[in-house]
């Protein structure tokens, strides 16, 4: 069976129609990531064991004629959503052998779908990053070119299913954790609106803009996944309650007369020329679908990587605070309570953790709070507003999801300013709590993917997916070689 | 040269929710440790608060009773600081838009009444325990008490002496009592009071430099660790030396306090909106609906016992003063309608009793229902008025039914005729001089005769049949 060439929809019709068990397919999954994690590096977790136990379960439901959408569909998971009893790394040393005793509300959710559990994906540590380099166990590498990065902090997750080592991932998206990682790999990553779906059970790295969300291989396969993750969670008071709705049911409706603004301010001296020569292609088909492209400004992006790495960071210094060796994960050594925190915290996490709880805590320190904090969250007010205006003339954004293409491993690392900057095609998204989406729209000469993001408005996930399966059906899509 | 102190607190109470206030966990006093906590307020990972809607409602009815104003909005805010006890290295507790703002209360000290300001009343989470182990060297953690909802009541600096302190201290502990948001419990930590003090010239319109003690747990600490700190300072003063401003500890076996930590190491505590808990936006009848659900308070009380049921203002106070024994009563004449003799036998022998240490009201073998039977039995002639002092001596002991007590040490009174009359005529023959004098008009000497019955009599007849026939043999 050619994986590569799946999606969700196939799957499910060759389980339904018995053409494969459960077990089997799950199998199929096992033999691709033997053959081919040892040079892709995707996985931190591979659940095999956990795996055929949920295929038994799945095929039962299969059998009796109850199979939802995703029973029995292999999926992998990004570390840093909590497994009960299945090791939650979070990719740093300092949760290496941390075993929650509880599920996520996602996984709880796709476990009521009896999906297979393939394993838990490699991503920077706590999700801080862009490259996936900062993993503490694995250091995942891009399926189209092995000598570059995937992307973060979701690049396992978008790793393994670009190689075809799952059929689709659960991510998490904090300032483009999905959308990027789905670019830089060739493949489709949504972030849903802030609140669409439960955070309980993911580990906290900014809690006013983490959101999971799905990477697979087309819209439709995002918006499936996206049904059963959703929805009103009561241990998550940040997650709205919001009725039920298919967010595929508007696929394959016409989208002529639909108004996609594009930012000039995203179309900068500061992206590379294929990136836009791409994603300005992709504007015009859309046009030639009859869709109505609407010239737009964003005064304030220049601002706005500052004001997301002020509030993340603040954020992160306190979330990554209960990390301190007392209760689990790695445990220093110290005379002292003091001490013994210190030396956790100085072995437990890497540099770029360091670097941001550091960041973090100057913004948020007496003194320094009004010019940092405050002022970043006049930004995001003032990011939100102009969001806002962009909408009252335009159904959705089309942006570049990144600056470049995926670059080689090592290359940026060592500024970590220039990192931060990459951002800046995705973080407004975050810091306006928006759905978007990154959908493959092109190949630079070296064969590497070009993503393009559609930004839609607060809980239009529909219109999004309408849009991106729209540009899907005419793009002729390449798969990595590896 | 004279100093006088100024003095603002800083009291923490334990709300009297079911559950924690971010999770769903028991928030009952005690427990095998670390049997009452769960995932969220431990800390795990991946989890997160969920804000408990009772706590917000009890922080509330604290306000109302205050007198503070509810803020329209409020929001919830991360105090950052690490410390083994609080598994997620911050408390989240309220910075710039607490639950209630300003309020006032009244305190009767001395005899003197005198309104104390309050600044503000917030809500936020307890922390653990730790236990320390010096012979293992190892310190351990309990975090049954984490995540229960504290209420911070801070106050204006409006107190000069320990006893206006220990005055408005009580007096919260009973009006939060009678709201039924806070137990009071002192020695389960319910309560605790950080006090800050100073020293100025009296009439000096500026403040002296201040200490802060830290979590004082009975009135008896309070009131020392102020004495203490007065006595401190203004030897340090007199003698030319600077008061240091510190956060101090109170030893309870020496009586002095010690430095816990300057004004140098003081934490920046990095305060920011807690991104968890989204603020809270209440509607007027939302408030309205809970002020009215606040239960009748000890004023209210004191002017129902002596209004309705013409109690005196005295002992209205002595049964409102404590919530325990004004349940109690009001338990009792539910069972009994006949307050002023429940109310006498509960101030002169019940509180009696309490006060011996003889009784505990949290802890009794016998209920109010049976005190109520008790008063009765003794108001309907059934048994002496003495012999209830003796039946509830038993009851506190044993506790068994009045009834059952009276029929098994033969306490009935049993009204033998034959016995009072014959009773009757020996007396008035033994004292022929007292029989003179009552029938000459000295009807004082009754009382000498009827007491002289009763002494033979005893319990053999009411008092009412003695009075009877004894009046009807004087007048022959």
């Amino acid at each position: 069976m050619d994986l590569k060439k799946q999606t969700l929809g196939s799957l499910r019709e060759m389980l339904d129609t018995k053409q494969i068990s459960a077990a089997e397919l799950c199998k199929e999954y096992f033999e691709r990531i033997k053959t081919t994690d040892s040079q892709v590096l995707g996985y931190i977790t591979v659940t095999e064991e956990e795996a055929m136990k949920n295929a038994a379960k799945a095929q039962e439901a299969i059998d009796k004629g109850e199979a939802k959408s995703l029973t029995g569909i292999p999926l992998a998971i990004k570390d840093n959503i909590c497994t009960d009893g299945i090791r939650t790394t979070c990719a740093s040393n300092m949760l290496g052998n941390f075993i929650p005793p509880y599920d996520a509300c996602v996984i709880e959710k796709l476990k009521a779908d009896d999906y297979v559990l393939l394993g838990k994906t490699s991503m920077d540590e706590f999700a801080m990053g862009g490259s996936t380099q900062t993993s503490a166990f694995a250091k995942t590498k891009n399926p189209f070119d092995l000598t570059r990065v995937p992307g973060g902090s979701s690049g396992g997750s978008a790793a393994v299913v670009s190689a075809a080592m799952a059929p689709a991932a659960l991510g998490s998206d904090t300032g483009g954790s999905i959308r990027q990682p789905a670019s830089f790999c060739g493949v489709t990553g949504l972030k849903p609106t802030y609140g669409r779906v439960s955070r309980y059970g993911l580990v906290a790295f900014a809690s006013s803009l983490d959101q999971i969300g799905p990477i697979a291989n087309s819209a439709v396969d995002c918006g499936t996944i996206l049904n059963t993750i959703c929805g009103k969670d009561s241990r998550d008071a940040t997650s709205a309650n919001k009725p039920a709705e298919d967010f595929n049911a508007k696929v394959g409706k016409d989208i002529k007369g639909m108004k996609i603004a594009l930012p000039k301010e995203f179309f900068a001296e500061s992206t590379d020329e294929e990136v836009k020569t791409a994603v300005l292609a992709a504007a015009k088909k859309y046009e030639e679908m009859g869709a109505v492209l609407v010239d737009c400004s964003m005064k304030s992006l220049k601002y706005a990587v500052a004001a997301y790495y002020l509030v993340a960071s603040a954020e992160a210094a306190s979330n990554l605070s209960r990390f301190d060796g007392i209760k689990y994960g790695l445990r220093g050594e110290g005379r002292t309570f003091d001490e013994m925190i210190r030396d956790s915290r100085s072995r437990g996490f890497g540099d770029e953790v360091k670097r941001r709880i550091l960041l973090g805590n100057y913004a948020l320190s007496s003194g320094y709070y009004d010019a940092y904090y405050l002022k970043a969250l006049a930004l995001k007010q003032q990011i939100i507003k102009e969001y806002n205006e962009i909408f009252e003339n335009a159904d959705i954004i089309l942006t570049p999801t990144a600056p470049t293409v995926a670059y080689k491993i090592g290359e940026q690392e060592t500024d970590p300013v220039k990192m931060y900057l990459a951002d800046i095609c995705t973080v407004t998204v975050n810091i306006a709590s928006l759905p978007a989406i990154s959908v493959p729209c092109g190949y630079n000469a070296d064969g590497m993917p070009i993503g393009m993001s559609l930004v839609g408005r607060k809980w239009d996930e529909a219109t999004l997916i309408q849009a991106a399966d729209a540009f899907e059906k005419s793009f002729d899509r390449r798969y990595s070689e590896v | 040269m004279k100093l006088y102190p100024t003095i603002g607190l800083e009291i923490h109470a334990e709300l009297l929710t079911n559950s924690k206030v971010f999770c769903t966990c028991s928030a009952e006093f005690g427990g095998e440790p670390n049997s009452r906590c769960c995932p969220v307020c431990s800390g795990l990972p991946g989890t997160l608060p969920v804000l408990n809607a009772k706590a917000v409602e009890y922080i509330i009815k604290a306000g109302y009773i205050m007198n503070c104003e509810i803020s329209r909005f409020t929001k919830w805010d991360r105090k950052n600081y690490f410390y083994p006890d609080l598994p997620k290295a911050y408390q989240i507790s309220q910075m710039p838009r607490p639950v209630c703002l300003g309020g006032h209360v009244d305190v009767t000290v001395d005899g003197e009444q005198k309104t104390m300001r309050i600044n503000r009343i917030h809500l936020e989470e307890d922390a653990g325990k730790l236990v320390h182990d010096d012979i293992e060297r190892v310190s351990l953690a309990d975090y049954n008490r984490c995540g229960i909802p504290l209420i911070e009541i801070v106050t204006e600096p409006d107190f000069h002496s320990a006893a206006e302190v220990v005055a408005f201290f009580e007096k919260i502990r009973m009006m939060l009592q009678y709201a039924g948001v806070c137990d009071g419990k002192l020695e389960q930590g319910s309560m605790r009071c950080d006090v800050n003090i100073s020293l100025a010239e009296k009439g000096s319109d500026k403040l002296g430099t201040r200490t802060e003690v830290k979590n004082l747990n009975s009135t008896k600490a309070i009131q020392r660790a102020i004495e203490y700190e007065i006595y401190r300072q203004t030897e340090l003063i007199e003698n030319g030396e600077r008061v240091v401003q510190e956060t101090l500890h109170f030893n309870d076996a020496t009586g002095e306090t010690s430095s816990l930590r300057s004004k140098e190491d003081a934490h920046d505590y990095r305060y920011f909106p807690d991104p968890d808990i989204p603020p809270i936006i209440f509607t007027e009848e939302e408030l309205s609906a809970i002020k009215a659900d606040i239960p009748e308070m000890p004023e209210q009380r004191v002017a129902r016992y002596t209004g309705e049921y013409g109690i005196s203002a005295a002992d209205a106070k002595v049964l409102t003063d404590s919530k325990p024994i004004s349940d109690f009563f009001e338990e009792a004449i539910r069972v009994y309608n006949n307050p002023k003799p429940v109310a006498t036998f509960i101030v002169v022998e019940l509180m009696r009793r309490i006060n011996l240490g003889e009784l505990d009201l949290d802890d009794m073998k016998f209920t109010a229902e049976d005190f109520a039977k008790l008063i009765e039995l003794g108001e309907s002639g059934k048994i002496s008025k003495d012999n209830r002092k003796i039946i509830l001596r038993e009851m506190i002991e044993s506790g068994k039914k009045p009834a059952d007590i009276a029929e098994e040490q033969q306490l009935w009174i049993k009204e033998d005729n034959e016995l009072l009359e014959k009773t009757i005529n020996d007396i008035m023959a033994a004292n022929p001089k007292a029989v003179e004098q009552y029938r000459s008009g000295e009807t004082k000497v009754f009382g000498f005769l009827m007491g002289q019955c009763n002494k033979i009599l005893r319990g053999a007849a009411s008092p009412a049949s003695v009075k009877a026939m004894l009046e009807e043999k004087l007048k022959g």
